[in-house]
């Protein structure tokens, strides 16, 4: 499986570079690439049912996955998210007071462009930084109250359409850019790059796993992992990822992983949120 | 519209309907539903049966008797399991007058997973999630008229249910 | 253990379909920690079902049964607006109960 898959990675250095060159940093152009490359090559597949993951790529694994559905254990966490929200802070603020619209149904905008900051803010960073403004202390990148937290924010947001926006500002293009280039370099032992395994080979399997599209693949986070016996965030999941790959994990609120969400997210504009969700 | 779209607005109703009937104390509804005392008998779990090694052991361990194979028995379990640590199975029958209910995975540590009682008036069927260490056969046991049926399916495995 | 239970339960005609999803580790005794020790087992015994003064159903659950179990039956009769009391003991003593209305 791995040979063959090394394979594949030769090959998807080609297919990479195209879908790099194609607009060579250039949103749009890039999207369009994108959007065109994963429908195409994977046509029978309802565009918005690429949010599903490896669900979307194999009929065995989604029977199973609605049978959780029908009563999905993060239900626990988005309950615990909701008691958090309505729990205020020592200084008797609440995260309502951190986000627009209440932090009610607005998941889908983030990763966003902070223009003060000059940097991209995620749903977890922006989290953090309202404890931080508020006088307490920030939450462990990867599980527990961040998931819970982030679990009510995302279902407040189901079926909401990402609407990830870059605005006219060179550091948010370049925020982009650097996470297009995170998400197409080789790291680690295994010498793969995020695209290796998301854009060559969706719904193969990499030893156990089937693996996601990185079409919509930031759609369904933060999810209950059955080989984690529990939830984790978006952070929790990159790190795993380069844990699996033999890669170094980046800690939670990096640049890098805030920049190749990013550009993940951007490129899953249109396409509706699905959090928090469960996965293999 | 699509599969999906119609999966999230229904679960959103099922789990804030479920989250109503859920009750943490802070809904401060006060009525329903409200947590209460348990009083479970816990001696009637029967030890022996889940210790036992081998489908007959547990068998006559929890029912005293062995099983007889019956396509009146129909056992819902996936061909390849997506992880062995949430495996979603389920079992229905069409026979009559069932008092008893065991699914079985033979290649666990110990075999019996959970038994069901089924008294007059409950439909005899169950759904669960269960573990699996490996791929196994599992095995789907009713106990009908006093006499015991099953049927079987072999499940793969690729990630172990017991953390391996 | 407190606020671990949480029910559905729907009456259809003279059908009640319940569904319960209880949030317990399920530790199946398997398992070894960061540290390498075995975490001991520590997994749900038994859950019973009441409504009308009866059980009318009863798992009975060993350590093979997934973390934050999941459970669905229907038993004959139960309408809107009756109550379903749903309680677990397990292996260490610990219980918890709610009492749950039929919609």
């Amino acid at each position: 499986m791995l040979r063959k898959l090394c394979i594949a990675v030769a090959l998807v250095a080609g297919t990479a570079q195209s879908l790099l060159a194609a607009g060579v940093g250039d949103p749009q152009a890039d999207f369009k690439a994108f959007r065109k490359y994963f429908t195409e090559r994977f046509s029978k597949v309802p565009l918005n049912d690429f949010v599903n993951g490896p669900y979307s790529m194999d009929q065995g694994l989604r029977k199973q996955w609605k049978a959780i559905d029908e009563f999905p254990p993060y239900e626990f966490a988005v309950e615990q998210g909701k008691q958090m929200f309505a729990t205020p802070f020592k200084n008797g603020k609440t995260y309502a007071d951190c986000f627009p619209n209440k932090g009610v149904g607005v998941r889908q905008m983030y990763p966003m462009f902070d223009a003060k900051w000059g940097e991209v803010i995620t749903l977890e960073v922006a989290v953090n930084k309202c404890r931080e403004a508020n006088g307490e202390a920030p939450l462990d990148y990867t599980k527990d109250d961040m998931a819970a937290v982030t679990a009510y924010m995302a279902f407040t947001s189901r079926g909401k359409p990402f609407d990830i926006k870059i605005p006219d500002d060179p550091r948010a293009l370049a925020a982009y850019k650097k996470g297009e280039q995170y998400f197409y370099s080789r790291r680690g032992q295994l010498n793969f790059s995020c695209a290796s395994c998301h854009v060559q080979s969706p719904g193969e399997h990499i030893r156990t796993e089937v693996l996601a599209p990185a079409l919509g693949i930031t759609a369904a986070l933060p999810i209950y992992r059955s080989a984690w016996g529990g939830m984790g965030t978006t952070t929790r999941r990159f790190r795993t990822c380069n844990e699996q790959t033999r890669g170094v994990p980046l800690a939670g609120g990096d640049e890098l992983y805030r920049d190749v969400e990013y550009y993940l997210s951007y490129m899953a504009n249109g396409l509706p949120i699905s959090g928090p969700g469960s996965r293999p | 519209m699509t599969e999906f779209h119609d999966a999230p607005d229904a679960a959103r109703r099922t789990i804030l309907k479920g989250a109503v009937v859920g009750g943490l104390a802070s809904f401060g509804l006060g009525a329903f539903p409200f947590p209460a005392f348990a009083d479970v008998d816990a001696k009637q779990w029967p030890g022996d049966a889940f210790k036992a090694k081998s489908e007959a052991e547990t068998l006559k361990a929890l029912y005293g008797k062995s099983a007889e194979a019956s396509d009146k028995v129909s056992l819902d379990a996936p061909e390849i399991a997506e992880n062995g640590a949430v495996v979603p199975i389920a079992v229905a029958t069409t026979l009559p007058n069932v008092t008893g209910l065991a699914i079985l995975v033979l290649e666990n540590p110990n075999v019996l997973a959970a038994a069901y009682k089924i008294p007059a008036g409950a439909q005899a069927s169950v759904a669960n999630r269960l573990k699996m260490a490996k791929t196994s056969k599992v095995v789907a046991v009713v106990e009908s008229g006093g006499k015991l049926y099953s049927a079987s399916k072999e499940v793969k495995v690729t990630v172990g249910g017991c953390g391996g | 253990m407190a606020g671990t239970i949480r029910v559905r339960a729907t009456a259809s005609g003279d059908t009640t379909e319940v569904q319960s999803l209880i949030r317990h580790p399920m530790d199946s005794g398997f398992v070894k920690d960061a540290k390498g020790e075995l975490i001991p087992a520590h997994h749900i015994e038994v859950v019973e079902f009441e409504h009308g003064g009866k059980t009318v159903f009863t798992a009975l659950w060993g350590p093979a049964v997934s973390k934050d179990p999941y459970l669905k039956f229907s038993f004959k009769g139960g309408k809107a607006g009756d109550e379903l009391k749903v309680s677990w003991v397990d292996n260490k003593g610990a219980s918890d109960s709610l009492v749950a209305k039929i919609q």
